[in-house]
């Protein structure tokens, strides 16, 4: 089987797994497989930024949870309706992403990450502002009635809901996708590689290492936005710093710089807290912490990475080797 | 103008606790160029071992003592076990392990103490004679415990050769080698020493906003506007930006943005810091050969 066929198939089993899932499982694993899905799109966002461009943001669950109160104040003080407010709330973000993004134009490496993580630690607090609480509903949030399927479709909200968000998220790894195979892909790697060499055959690394930021904060708020649509309820509490490193445990489990890894880390971060919770509240975090630490020594590439090798082994031709944020060499030292 | 008055004393108060954890990222920073985002919960979890020890029935100081111990060692460990495979790492590498590392001390006092919050004893009583209208004697104590703390690490660099030992590798690795400093130890050894300071810094801070896993999180991130504001590679400049920061908290909170979004207070320094001067006020410029 060459690796081509064997992506083919791949890609079919996981399409047909996702169209007949929903009809098979119960309504509450429905909803956990929406949220992966809806995970699936902030991860890739972020695996744009970090694993791709090589700039690190602790702090996208910010732009989730500006998503995510964009569609619900949309649709709770404007009477919008639902499936109107995405597009919007990802062009929010990607304007605040942009914005955000203009002091990365100087930073690099941890200089960035130290603002993402200052925003993904207030974000919470400033939610919660009383001068805003009219608008943004304060400590209580902001909840509203639960979309039904449309017009004669026989499937109840919860298969609907699912198969809305799929239906965003398709295009959008398929844009992403398109993206990074594209001119702007090798751009957005060259300049992760090395910023001077990009900079020297003529690419322009400030507009492309700010756009990239404001297109991962779309990716993050479209993502925020079909939250706030499943769960139809939003509230500071909702959008801890927790969400923002569960995204970066997220794109490390899954496999930095890697496409099918971005859903990888979806399912991972999806399940993985529901279950440790069960053995105590702070199991999430310490399994999380473990796998953190052991996935750079022992899975530099992931689950994606896993399955690489995997595949490697299955197929005639070796795969070609994926560009790794991990692998680059050089010195961290100046 | 009296309350202005009382918001800087006590800025500087809490200013203190900025000044020692933003130190403590200093001293890592300088010799690797790591910052260290699990230090808060580093601090956390050795003012949680000096709780252990009172309600065993040590002493204050001596409980404060033992815990400087073993702060000292657990920065010493996690540095040869954890960090030292990567030290070379890229940047991303660095910054997960440390993401890591803050997630499994956290979950590991979460364990071990429960969430619940505690409360933890001042050894400063209320009714001292250098209590006054404007400071606590906790506050008065804290400051000074910080200014003496940083008075014993500014002679250990200045006056011991050790302390020279450690100047050296943060300017030139390979040269200190070369003339025989053991680069590895005395990265191992500033560890400790952040462990320890961070230590003080968290049962100094731990009456005033009470002893629980989260504790720190408020205190890290201001720490980190300290640390860029005084520049990263500036121990001196640490302390001052976090007087400086703790100051301009409490002045923001009190009659700029509200007490309820401070921590944005940390936010826009940061942020306006690395735009305008990202080497900070007292830091060199870091130049990068290509």
């Amino acid at each position: 089987m060459s690796k081509a066929q064997l992506n083919v198939y791949s890609l079919a089993a996981v399409a047909i797994a996702l169209l007949v899932l929903p009809f098979t499982l119960s309504n509450y694993h429905v909803f956990q497989l929406t949220m992966i899905v809806v995970y699936a799109i902030a991860l890739l966002g972020l695996n744009l930024l970090i694993g791709y461009n090589g700039q690190i943001s602790l702090g996208h669950g910010a732009f989730f949870a500006i998503g995510a109160y964009t569609t619900a104040m949309l649709v709770h003080l404007a009477e919008m309706p639902y499936w109107l407010t995405v597009p919007l709330a990802g062009l929010v973000c990607l304007v605040a992403g942009f914005l955000f993004g203009l002091p990365a134009l100087r930073l690099e490496g941890l200089y960035l990450a130290l603002p993402t993580f200052a925003l993904a630690v207030a974000t919470p607090q400033l939610l919660n502002y009383q001068r805003v609480a009219h608008w943004t509903g304060g400590v209580q949030g902001i909840m509203f009635d639960k979309p039904n399927a449309p017009g004669l479709l026989p499937l109840d909200p919860d298969q609907w809901l699912y198969f809305f968000c799929l239906a965003v998220a398709v295009p959008l790894y398929v844009i992403g996708w398109n993206l990074l195979r594209a001119r702007t892909g090798r751009a957005i790697v060259a300049i992760r590689d090395h910023p001077t060499a990009s900079a020297a055959m003529g690419i322009d690394n400030a507009f492309y290492k700010t756009a990239t930021f404001g297109v991962s904060a779309m990716y993050a708020g479209i993502a925020g936005a079909l939250s706030a649509i499943v769960t139809q309820f939003v509230a500071p509490d909702s959008f801890p710093i927790f969400l923002s490193l569960s995204f970066l445990v997220g794109i490390v489990v899954g496999g930095v710089a890697s496409i099918p890894g971005a859903f990888l880390g979806a399912i991972f971060i999806e399940f993985v807290p529901n279950v440790a919770s069960a053995i105590s509240d702070a199991a999430p975090w310490a399994v999380y912490g473990t796998v953190l630490i052991a996935a750079m020594y022992l899975m530099p590439d992931g689950l994606a990475g896993i399955g690489r090798a995997f595949a490697k082994r299955l197929g005639q031709r070796r795969p070609k080797p994926q560009p790794s944020a991990l692998g680059k060499p050089g010195r961290v030292r100046g | 103008m009296e309350n202005f008055l009382n918001q800087v004393l006590s800025g500087l108060a809490t200013g203190g606790l900025y000044a020692s954890i933003a130190l403590a990222l200093v001293m890592i920073y300088q010799a690797t160029h790591h910052v260290n985002f699990a230090q808060g919960e580093l601090a956390m979890f050795s003012t949680f071992i000096a709780w252990t020890l009172m309600q065993a029935g040590f002493g204050y100081w001596s409980a404060f003592v033992l815990t400087l111990g073993f702060a000292f060692a657990a920065g010493v460990i996690i540095e040869r076990i954890i960090i030292r495979p990567i030290e070379n790492a890229p940047v991303l590498t660095v910054v997960v392990v440390f993401v890591g590392l803050l997630f499994i001390l956290n979950s590991l006092a979460g364990l071990i103490y429960g969430y619940d919050i505690k409360s933890f004893p001042s050894p400063f009583p209320e009714d001292s004679w250098y209590a006054s209208r404007f400071l606590s004697a906790h506050e008065v104590g804290m400051i000074s415990v910080t200014l003496i703390m940083l008075g014993l690490v500014f002679a250990f660099f200045r006056f011991t050769p050790l302390g020279l030992a450690m100047r050296a590798v943060a300017q030139n690795p390979v040269s200190s080698q070369l003339v025989g400093i053991r680069t590895g130890w005395i990265l191992a050894l500033g560890w400790g020493l952040a462990g320890t300071i961070g230590a003080v810094a968290g049962i100094m801070a731990a009456p005033i906003v009470y002893l629980d896993p989260d504790m720190m999180s408020g205190i890290l991130l201001y720490a980190f506007a300290a640390a860029l504001l005084g520049g990263l590679t500036s121990p001196l400049g640490a302390v001052i930006g976090g007087f400086t920061v703790g100051v301009l908290e409490n002045l923001a909170g009190a009659y700029v943005v509200g007490t309820e979004i401070k921590l944005s207070v940390a936010l826009v320094i940061i942020v306006g810091v690395l735009l305008l001067r990202p080497s900070g006020m007292f830091g060199r410029r870091v130049v990068t050969r290509v």
